[in-house]
């Protein structure tokens, strides 16, 4: 029997994993993670991780930024205390060997970065995602008493009268089901931007585990949240870091124009401001840029319209050596060189604010299941996250609901329930069936197609009520032809068609959850924006939305207020 | 899980260029191996054996002689690989190290030319 | 892929480029067999995307795996004509009016189609202690070790290896040999001994036959290795630095 059952072995599965490891050698953990843990979407992070160290800088200020830059939806004691916790995970990872790039008396050294008032993002090159997670990995080589599941994926929480009791999942190599017992489980599984067609997520990202919480009973929080990044480029949606405008980087449109200084967010200077033009929040560049299509000065190209991020005036040994990243994906993906040419960039989505309703130590309402990471909603990001929060998040959150469910395992330690081989046979069962059926419905793709364009049609930058409406039943319907698509693989040994025919499924319910909260929410806050209430109504949401799965697997809206300790609202201001 | 295991391909040195130039190099110690022998048979006689001026000899050593030029060559240039050389945290690059090599190289056989034709 | 993959599909429909793929259906086939498929010769399109394509459109049953598509997860190495590439990165335009032959990388057991068991690597990652190794207390989490650019530059190169195994599919010694230790497990050890915070020593896990001595220096894993980690670098410095310590014992690193 595995005591702690983490699902997902990303930035927060591991982090948990190793605390749970330090925290008692005796418990039994295991990871099991779709991929190898390697290969985890944290793998992709680029720019930085945010912490105060500083000697002019405060927790405070940086709580200050988080709790503006999210719209006042941020639970502020949260806020607090994942501030104060950053640095020293931050320091953590640096122990355990973290390249971190270095000032030259060989301190840490930290840089700009968007809607951040101080210099406090801890940043690897440009590769920093990469760096952490395999500095995480190869630190959990290190015990031998992590167990890992690679290339397993979990497709049901067991859970009876309330409580979580382990898992079923699939070895994709091999297509054996097997139930994994477990006294407390951790959800680590990362975000779901696939549900949208134009994305910087990696194929994995289809929100798994906040399907399996929410098809259990948990609640799911601010789902309608997604952040665009203001800087992807067209066709592949890879990302351009925002490190490249903290280093200096210009958003320019078709008429080499500084666009931002038209919306509020400050006057240009040659050399990057905090909090101001380029150094804005993510979500109100991204809604500049629509703004700039409405009025005709972006740039068509057969990917959609663009701006350009200009990057040329800093020059080659700057780019190489702060961003060299970027212009190895510019090089090889775009063809184009940012020491000479314009980049051209639209925004992507990028992240999800909302996700899997959980406290302070990622504990949601089922006792003994954990959440922590982009999968998790604390929440601390609110309506829009600050670039260089989600690694410390990982970090703290993972480290947290690895110590809790810890301590769950060890002060709950009676045998499995009966519940717990049962629904593992019914779910063998079900799996079963569905492998190659040689039904000859809908492909696959076609559907996630479909759900990805209503999505963005319907939960883009900008929203409305009736395309919304009409996006909740365009879902539902999808749901029912998806049960019956058309499967023709029947091998057992890596069958990649079912694993996306099970993540289809993921997707969509979760789709449904995004647009029921936007649909919900009749005001705009941060990344949620109604052209139909192009207000922010404290009076009536200042408020997490929080959406249960319904008995007939419709998702059911309601509202929790929002924790305010010493920051009551107020106006957000960038550059001025 | 049944998994598929290639069959050992025992020409896979015809597969790619750079293993085929890899083990023709490799090939070429053998004649380096010989000219230390014919060294020993040289130094044991005190002056050339008997056989030197045949055709034949002539022809291995002259095969000889350029394949072990190719191997020492080949040998200098592959050595920035196992030397990283730093220098206030600048990396001395490849091409420098190779050269350092190779003139010492020409310097050393400057030396034991001078010294074997002093004595002619 | 994007939203207006629709679009460019009905503008490609007049070119199209041959993708051979190796097929293995464990329950069905002995070994393996190609399949050819025909698909959009798009100018921006990856194999990874022509693989997509007819796993999309064309053949549901094909396996492979991808995750990032931007050259960081390392997901997608496969043998495409005949050269260890990362697929994401590897584009149509290379390969002229193709074909284009796609096989899983070598050296590796074949679990089905283009996907191979790399379990082995894993248990060679754990053997040489890919972590940092230190002796004595730790320091508080309020303070970090200093650690100068030029002590990062030291090692930092070794620090760029995605996993890949590009270079065990490129290295001669490893598809004859499974039992060495190989370049990328071998560069990570360096990534941790040239490490100003590292204290362990890895010797005795690299001074052996199957480990640093195994290699022949042939190179390959350093031409294959898309991060330009050269791995055949790491290695004959390894052995230098061993050759050195077993002339003078009391010598390190």
């Amino acid at each position: 029997m595995i005591d702690v059952l983490i699902v997902g072995g990303g930035g927060a599965g591991l982090r948990a994993a190793i605390a749970v490891a330090e925290c008692d050698p005796t418990l039994e953990v295991a990871v099991v993670s779709k991929v190898y843990p390697m290969r985890s979407h944290t793998v992709s992070a680029e720019g930085g991780a945010a912490g105060v160290i500083g000697v002019d800088d405060t927790l405070d200020e940086h709580c200050y930024d988080t709790i503006s830059g999210g719209d006042w939806l941020c639970d502020q004691d949260a806020v607090e205390m994942f501030i104060a916790e950053a640095p020293k995970e931050l320091i953590q990872l640096e122990h355990w060997g973290c390249p971190w790039s270095r000032e030259p008396d060989g301190r840490v050294a930290v840089r700009p970065f968007g809607g951040m008032k101080k210099e406090r993002t801890w940043y690897a090159a440009d590769k920093t995602g990469f760096h952490l997670l395999h500095t995480l990995f190869q630190t959990t080589l290190k015990y031998g008493e992590i167990k890992r599941y690679d290339e397993w994926y979990v497709t049901r929480l067991i859970v009876d009268d309330g409580r979580v009791y382990g898992a079923v999942a699939v070895d994709i190599r091999t297509g054996r089901i097997e139930t994994i017992p477990a006294r407390s489980v951790i959800l680590a599984t990362g975000g779901c931007g696939k549900i949208f067609p134009f994305t910087t997520n990696a194929a994995i990202k289809t929100g798994d585990g906040m399907a399996l919480a929410y098809r259990a009973g948990a609640p799911l929080k601010d789902m309608e949240f997604v952040q665009y990044h203001p800087t992807g480029l067209p066709f592949t949606g890879i990302l351009i870091t925002e490190a490249a405008r903290a280093e200096g980087g210009w958003l320019i449109n078709k008429d080499g124009y500084r666009y931002l200084q038209d919306y509020d967010l400050g006057t240009p200077t040659p050399t990057p401001k905090l909090r101001s033009m380029e150094l804005g929040p993510r979500d109100r560049l991204s809604q500049a840029f629509v703004h700039e299509q409405h009025r005709g000065r972006t740039v068509e190209t057969p990917y959609g319209p663009v701006v350009y991020l200009d990057l040329r005036h800093l020059g080659e040994a700057r780019i190489d050596a702060r961003i060299p990243f970027v212009r190895e994906l510019c090089r090889s993906y775009q063809n184009l060189d940012p020491a000479t040419d314009l980049i051209p960039v639209r925004p992507v989505v990028h992240y999800m604010m909302g996700g899997i309703h959980t406290d302070l130590d990622g504990a949601t309402p089922i006792a003994g299941l954990y959440a922590a990471g982009e999968t998790a909603c604390v929440s601390i990001n609110g309506a829009n996250r600050l670039g260089s929060n989600s690694l410390p998040e990982i970090l703290v959150f993972g480290r947290r609901a690895g110590v809790a469910a810890a301590e769950f395992a060890r002060s709950h330690r009676q045998a499995e329930a009966p519940a717990v081989q049962a629904q593992g046979r019914d779910e063998e069962r079900r799996l079963t069936h569905l492998r190659g059926d040689g039904k000859k419905g809908e492909r696959i793709a076609d559907l996630r197609e479909e759900m990805q364009h209503t999505l963005e049609g319907a939960a883009g930058i900008y929203r409305t009520g009736d395309v919304l409406a009409k996006a909740v039943d365009s879902l539902a319907e999808l749901r029912q032809r998806a049960s019956e698509a058309r499967l023709d693989d029947s091998s057992t040994a890596f069958n990649t068609e079912l694993l996306n025919w099970l993540e289809l499924g993921c997707m969509l319910d979760i789709a449904e959850t995004v647009v029921a909260c936007a649909l919900n929410r009749t005001e705009s806050r941060g990344a949620h924006q109604r052209t139909d209430f192009e207000q922010r109504d404290d009076a009536g949401f200042l408020a997490h939305s929080l959406v249960h799965r319904a008995p007939d697997g419709s998702p059911s809206v309601g509202l929790l207020p929002v924790t305010i300790t010493r920051w009551p609202p107020g106006e957000r201001v960038y550059g001025r | 899980m049944t998994t598929y295991h290639a069959k050992r391909d025992h020409l896979w040195f015809l597969r790619n260029r750079t293993y085929t130039v890899f083990v023709a190099r490799e090939l070429t110690s053998v004649f380096v191996a010989w000219t230390i022998v014919y060294l020993m048979l040289v130094i044991d006689a005190g002056g050339p054996p008997s056989f030197a001026g045949e055709p034949w000899m002539i022809a291995i050593n002259v095969v000889a002689f350029a394949a072990t030029a190719f191997h020492a060559i080949t040998f200098l240039n592959l050595a920035p690989k196992a030397t990283v050389v730093r220098l206030d945290g600048w990396r001395v690059p490849a091409f420098m190290i190779q050269g350092g090599n190779h003139s010492a190289w020409l310097v050393v056989s400057g030396i034991v030319a001078f010294l074997v034709l002093k004595g002619v | 892929m994007t939203d207006t993959a629709e679009t460019i599909r009905q503008q490609a429909a007049a070119r199209t480029i041959r993708l051979e793929v190796a097929r293995y259906r464990p329950e069905q086939d002995g070994e393996p067999v190609f399949q050819s498929y025909d698909v959009p010769l798009m100018d921006d399109w990856a194999v990874l995307d022509g693989l997509n394509y007819v796993k999309d459109r064309l053949d549901g049953t094909l396996s492979f795996r991808w995750s990032c598509r931007m050259g960081i997860c390392g997901s997608c190495g496969m043998n495409v004509n005949g050269e260890p590439r990362l697929t994401c990165g590897t584009f149509f335009t290379e390969y002229g009016d193709g074909p284009i032959r796609i096989e899983p990388l070598k050296g590796f057991p074949v679990i089905r189609d283009l996907v191979v068991d790399i379990d082995d690597f894993l248990v060679k990652l754990q053997h040489v202690q890919p972590w940092l190794i230190r002796e004595g207390e730790e320091l508080p989490l309020t303070a970090e070790y200093a650690q100068t650019p030029e002590q990062l530059e030291a090692y930092k190169q070794y620090s760029m290896c995605i996993n890949c195994l590009l270079c065990y599919s490129a290295c001669p010694v490893y598809v004859l040999d499974p039992d060495f230790l190989g370049p990328a497990a071998i560069a990570l050890a360096q990534r941790y001994n040239l490490d100003s915070r590292d204290q362990g020593d890895r010797f005795d896990l690299l001074n052996l036959d199957e480990a640093v001595w195994g290699c022949t220096f042939v190179g390959e894993c350093t031409r294959a290795c898309p991060k330009h980690v050269d791995p055949a670098e790491a290695i004959q410095r390894y052995k230098l630095t061993a050759a050195i310590r077993s002339i003078l014992p009391w010598s390190r690193r």
